[in-house]
């Protein structure tokens, strides 16, 4: 909403502030103003000119030089612009002005003639080419015959003048029109306001003679009003009708249309005008349309109309889209000479469904939408008809055509000072209420210590106590409510163990070097599966922006993937990325999808590189798989981990597990195909994705102190040539069976395939730790166990033993 | 013999003298007072003496050992000393040459956001409560006051999966879950989570973005209660210099609505370019839980009443850390991500 602070005076007056100390005000108290737009933008050297006599340049075409009378000087201007001719007043910028668009005018020679000064459009001046009425759209803009030559023309156009900038919520709509704002500011500056007052001398005719009304959908259209005004002479508006219209955004078309939108504008009632007898029939029936009917609006587009769709017609067939806009076949022109003012109340459903329908959204239909001001449809007819009469020449007939079920009673509210106070933590006196209530002229009344309140009609959003409240609360100001904080139940706080352990999970994963990456949860169809830890149905967005965001994921790894491939793009080759966060599988019976967490994370390039001591290394497998263990180990679950060889879709099949907790296959983990990585740009890749839920879900055991051992352990190694097929942790498993007790630890220190070992095996080593906490062990203790491992070795892994 | 061991005492000091190394030295305390050494002869060689001489000779050769032996002693201990000066001169390292980095890996800059203002509500007493990304409408919009056919609630501004289902717009359901499930309980509340809007992506929209909010719901809790809150939260959050004001505003789900400002962190509210001149940051949206809203939950509005508030922390990370576009957070450029590793505290 723009409000011209001009124009605003007609109604309140503000100044005795500053405007910026206005724009404050009103901002603090509940309508934030966006911006203030200096009209004149501090243009000087604009006058008027009288063009005295114009001929053609010699030189060039398209110019005319001009001897321009800018007020008891003649000025030779030379002026390029199609509609120029002797005799016009003119916008004449003189040298020393600076146009808004920075242009500065000098004398200067135009194909040698002399030039002083520049003759402007309104663009040039900085309004807007889309408000310029459509006659001077494409050239300068001509001045009325009763100027004066040399007088300021920023005055003639009203240009000295500042626009607030309304950002209005969507409850404020009673602040969509200069007499709602009026009330506001008159309420925030406790100030009495003047509404216009309407006074015409009606004709003998009456309105009722002359056209008929009926309404045939109440629900949508419970009030209409229709005047007649008649021998309207339809020419330019005033200069000061078209200059206000233009500060608020709105273009001049001719003084029928633009009193209608000036009516608009001051009271929010959006009017239509009809073409009395291009009508024909001499009546109006509103109604629903039938399905597929047609009708041609004022933007001359033919539209399908639904049967759900309310219309204006002449009894025959359509002439507006009820307030949505006009049709072209009863549209005021320049031979109108009979009106018909329609002031109605349409139902907000209907018209913000027809709008959105027929993609027409107007300053209209945005009123409309919101609920316009029951009380104010009748009164705007009134203001329109007196406008005609006064500047179009009209003659309003006696009385309006009227149809009116609409309940126009003001909602009452009671309530108690200390309700307000209570929920507000202040103390304000309830005379200090009613204040505030008399200040927004809200009829009010103190009954047993209550405050009685009829609400105007004009302010709809105010339906329960606590709109009161808050009214009560920003004209007090917020400043004055005292910062306390809240006194309930006293509770601990703190997170739930899962999510501490999330975050156990988050800091573990970046202490071991790995970033924490933030990708989308919506994929593309074909990244929607892919290494999905279980099988389930995709879940469809209905009405996707894209195909790239069109499911939600059942992976982390594509994103992370794609996060990869973005930065080695770039030239950032090692990358080491995580991820926690929800998928979503399938449809549950409730509706939605099963959401489960996840933590997934990418390895690619060098995962140590001290590059000056000549140390580098490519992440692995088993780089991943350290940190999956170390994760586990953080969570107390390292004992129930284990890995197994496995085959997954787009991931390399020598080189993939299964994370198993226990018996619950909780993850995967291993390189990405080569295929896939080629296809994505990526050097050697690793990735894994787990159910972080199930896993953070496993109770942990309870951490409890284990004895500093106070006798000596003794450590074994073993060196064993296996079949290649032979897994570390099948040995492993044998040598903790066969160990017995003493066995305190094993573990892999060496792998070799190759040179001196027979072609199909590996050799292996182990260290083995034996301990007793109860005494020191002796040779012999070890010896025992130690040959039971042995024999357990060749036999159960028909390993041979290396010396 | 008198002379002779003058004379040998002369050759010692010489060839101690002379010794560069331990190693030196020890050959010339062997060669010298070893068990074949001449004073060992000499000591030998006493009995050849006559006996009123011995004890004189005797003493004097035990004179001069005991002096070629402390003179050694020092010797040994200077070369000792010149060795490990020479080796220390030798691991002598260029000590500006480049450490080896600790490779640690950081959080998100919205995840530091996120946690340092849960941090803080739990320090008072607060509890995280989480809920599903992808809602009902019910507890999206209906039970937070926005019913069906509601001009907020466009199909063409949210993701719908069903009529009936989609990707929650904010993270106000858990509020209403919350609610619900409490029974009538009092809460005090922060829900972090992600959320979805039907938006194009650019320098200011993300479909997917990041809220926190908070609900506090008891008897007697009054908007004094939030003013309170919220300043400490901006203090915290943007310095102890920190001041906030309200501002009236609308939300379907509170009445009355704020909007809270703080003072301008970069200017102290002088007006600059962060604050566009005015000195205030708009900061969060707030304020009491609209009676429908508490009566939809199960909670009689005369008798409890409530605040929320809620923020993007995406909008808290750019102000916090100068960050000028929204796209950064979710690109996952590397170079972007690790700038946020350093602690603050």
């Amino acid at each position: 909403m723009l409000v011209s602070t001009n124009w605003l005076s007609n109604y309140v007056d503000w100044n005795e502030l500053s405007i910026e100390e206005l724009a404050e005000k009103i901002t603090r108290a509940g309508i934030e103003v966006d911006g203030i737009i200096d009209r004149s933008f501090g243009m000087d050297h604009i006058v008027i000119g009288h063009v005295n006599s114009c001929v053609k340049h010699p030189e060039a075409d398209k110019l005319h030089i001009c001897q321009v009378d800018v007020g008891g000087e003649i000025s030779q201007i030379i002026c390029g612009a199609p509609n120029i001719a002797e005799g016009q007043n003119v916008i004449v910028a003189r040298p020393g002005a600076v146009l808004p668009g920075g242009m500065k005018i000098k004398k200067a020679k135009l194909r040698g003639e002399e030039s002083n000064g520049m003759i402007c459009s309104l663009q040039e001046l900085g309004i807007e080419g889309k408000l310029v009425p459509k006659a001077y759209a494409e050239g300068i803009y001509v001045l009325p015959n009763d100027v004066r030559a040399g007088d300021s023309a920023l005055t003639h156009l009203g240009l000295y003048d500042r626009i607030l900038e309304f950002d209005l919520t969507p409850n404020r709509s009673d602040a969509l029109s200069m007499l709602g704002v009026a009330y506001e500011v008159g309420a925030i500056l406790s100030k009495d306001i003047k509404l216009p007052e309407i006074s015409y001398s009606a004709s003998a005719e009456k309105a009722q003679d002359v056209l008929k009304l009926s309404v045939e959908a109440a629900e949508d259209n419970p009030m209409y009003v229709a005047k007649v005004v008649k021998n309207v002479k339809v020419a330019e508006s005033p200069q000061w009708l078209q200059n206000t219209l233009m500060s608020a955004g709105i273009r001049p078309h001719n003084n029928v249309v633009d009193i209608t939108n000036y009516v608009l504008m001051e009271y929010g009632q959006p009017l239509h005008a009809f073409d009395y007898d291009r009508l024909e029939t001499k009546e109006i029936v509103v109604r629903h349309a039938r399905e597929g009917e047609k009708m041609v609006t004022l933007d001359q587009v033919e539209r399908t109309l639904h049967d759900h769709q309310l219309v204006i017609t002449n009894g025959k067939e359509p002439v507006a889209l009820a307030g949505v806009m006009g049709g072209a076949n009863s549209e005021v022109y320049e031979g109108t000479t009979t009106v018909v003012i329609e002031s109605a109340y349409f139902a907000p459903g209907s018209v913000r469904q027809t709008s959105k329908e027929v993609g027409l959204r107007s300053d209209a239909s945005t009123r409309f939408e919101k609920g316009v001001d029951p009380n104010r449809v009748a009164e705007a007819a009134e203001r329109a008809a007196q406008l005609m009469a006064e500047l179009a020449g009209g003659e309003v007939l006696e009385g309006s055509v009227t149809f009116d079920e609409l309940d126009k009673t003001p909602e009452k509210i009671i309530l108690s000072p200390d309700y307000v106070n209570n929920r507000l933590g202040m103390k304000i006196a309830m005379d200090e209420m009613k204040t505030i209530m008399d200040r927004l002229q809200i009829p009010t009344e103190l009954i047993n210590g209550q405050l009685v309140m009829d609400i105007p009609t004009r302010r709809q959003d105010l339906k329960i106590k606590e709109d009161m409240i808050e009214e009560i609360a920003r004209l007090y100001g917020y400043d004055e409510i005292p910062k306390t904080l809240p006194v309930v139940e006293s509770t601990p706080g703190g997170l739930t163990p899962y999510q501490a352990k999330r975050r156990i999970v988050r800091r573990y994963l970046e202490a071991a070097g790995l970033s924490q990456a933030l990708t989308y949860s919506l994929a593309s169809p074909k990244d929607a599966q892919a290494f999905a830890l279980e099988t389930a149905p995709v879940t469809k967005l209905l009405m996707p922006m894209s195909e790239e965001r069109s499911v939600l994921r059942q992976s982390i790894i594509p994103h992370l993937l794609d996060a990869t491939t973005y930065n080695v793009a770039r030239r950032n080759e090692s990358i080491a990325l995580y991820e926690t966060g929800s998928v979503f599988l399938g449809i549950e019976e409730d509706g939605l999808p099963k959401e489960v967490e996840h933590v997934a994370a990418v390895l690619t390039g060098k995962w140590v590189h001290h590059a000056w001591q000549g140390e580098t290394k490519k992440v692995d497998f088993f780089v991943m798989k350290g940190i999956v263990e170390g994760l586990f180990e953080q969570l107390g679950l390292l004992e129930r981990l284990q890995f197994t060889k496995a085959t997954v879709d787009q991931m390399h099949p020598g080189r993939t597990a299964t994370v198993w907790l226990d018996d619950q296959s909780v993850g995967i983990i291993g390189q990405v195909h080569p295929t896939v990585q080629h296809q994505r740009d990526l050097q050697e890749t690793y990735v894994m994705e787990m159910n972080l839920q199930s896993i953070m879900q496993t109770a942990t055991e309870e951490l409890l102190y284990e004895a500093v051992p106070r006798y000596p352990s003794i450590s074994r190694d073993i060196a064993l040539v296996v079949d290649r097929d032979t897994s570390a942790a099948n040995l492993e498993k044998i040598i903790q069976q066969a160990g017995g007790k003493l066995l305190k630890k094993v573990q892999l220190f060496d792998l070799y395939e190759g040179k001196n070992v027979e072609e199909g095996t590996k050799s292996v080593a182990f260290s083995l730790t034996y301990f007793d906490p109860e005494r020191t062990l002796t040779d012999d203790d070890v010896v025992k166990a130690h040959s039971k491992v042995l024999d357990a070795l060749t036999v159960q892994a028909n390993a041979q033993l290396r010396s | 013999m008198k002379e002779q061991l003058h004379e040998l005492k002369e050759q010692v000091m010489l060839k101690i003298k002379e010794s560069h190394t331990v190693k030196e030295l020890n050959d010339v305390r062997v060669a010298y007072l070893g068990k074949k050494g001449p004073i060992t002869d000499l000591l030998k060689g006493m009995g050849k003496l006559p006996a009123e001489e011995r004890p004189k000779m005797g003493a004097l050769v035990n004179e001069i050992r005991e002096s070629v032996t402390a003179i050694l002693e020092e010797r040994k201990e200077i070369l000792e000393q010149q060795a490990i000066q020479e080796q220390l001169e030798n691991e002598s390292i260029d000590v500006t040459l480049p450490g080896r980095p600790v490779e640690l890996g950081n959080h998100h800059p919205l995840t530091r956001v996120v946690e340092e203002i849960e941090d803080f509500f739990i320090s008072m007493g607060y509890e995280i409560a989480e809920g599903p990304e992808v809602e009902k409408d019910y507890y999206n919009f209906e039970a937070l006051n926005l019913p069906k056919g509601h001009p907020a609630r466009d199909m063409q501004d949210s993701f719908y999966i069903t009529e009936d289902i989609l990707l929650r717009t904010h993270t106000s359901p858990v509020q209403a879950r919350t609610m619900e499930a409490k029974d009538g309980a009092a809460i005090k509340i922060i829900c972090p989570g992600k959320v979805y809007r039907r938006d194009s992506d650019d320098a200011t929209h993300s479909h997917q973005f990041t809220q926190i909010e908070g609900l506090v719901v008891g008897e007697n809790i009054r908007m004094s209660d939030l003013k309170g809150t919220l300043d400490l939260l901006a203090k915290k959050l943007f310095g102890a210099e920190r001041e906030i004001r309200l501002r009236p505003s609308f939300f379907p789900f509170t009445e009355p609505s704020v909007e809270m400002d703080i003072s301008c962190f970069k200017c102290g509210g002088t007006g600059c370019n962060v604050c566009k001149k005015t000195g205030w940051i708009e900061i969060l949206g707030a304020g009491m839980v609209h009676p429908n809203v508490l009566e939809m939950a199960g909670y009689n509005p005369e008798e409890v009443t409530g605040f929320a508030f809620g923020m993007g922390p995406e909008r808290i990370a750019m102000l916090k850390y100068g960050v000028e576009d929204i796209r950064h957070f979710y690109t996952n450029d590397i170079r972007f991500i690790s700038q946020f590793h350093r602690s603050e505290a």
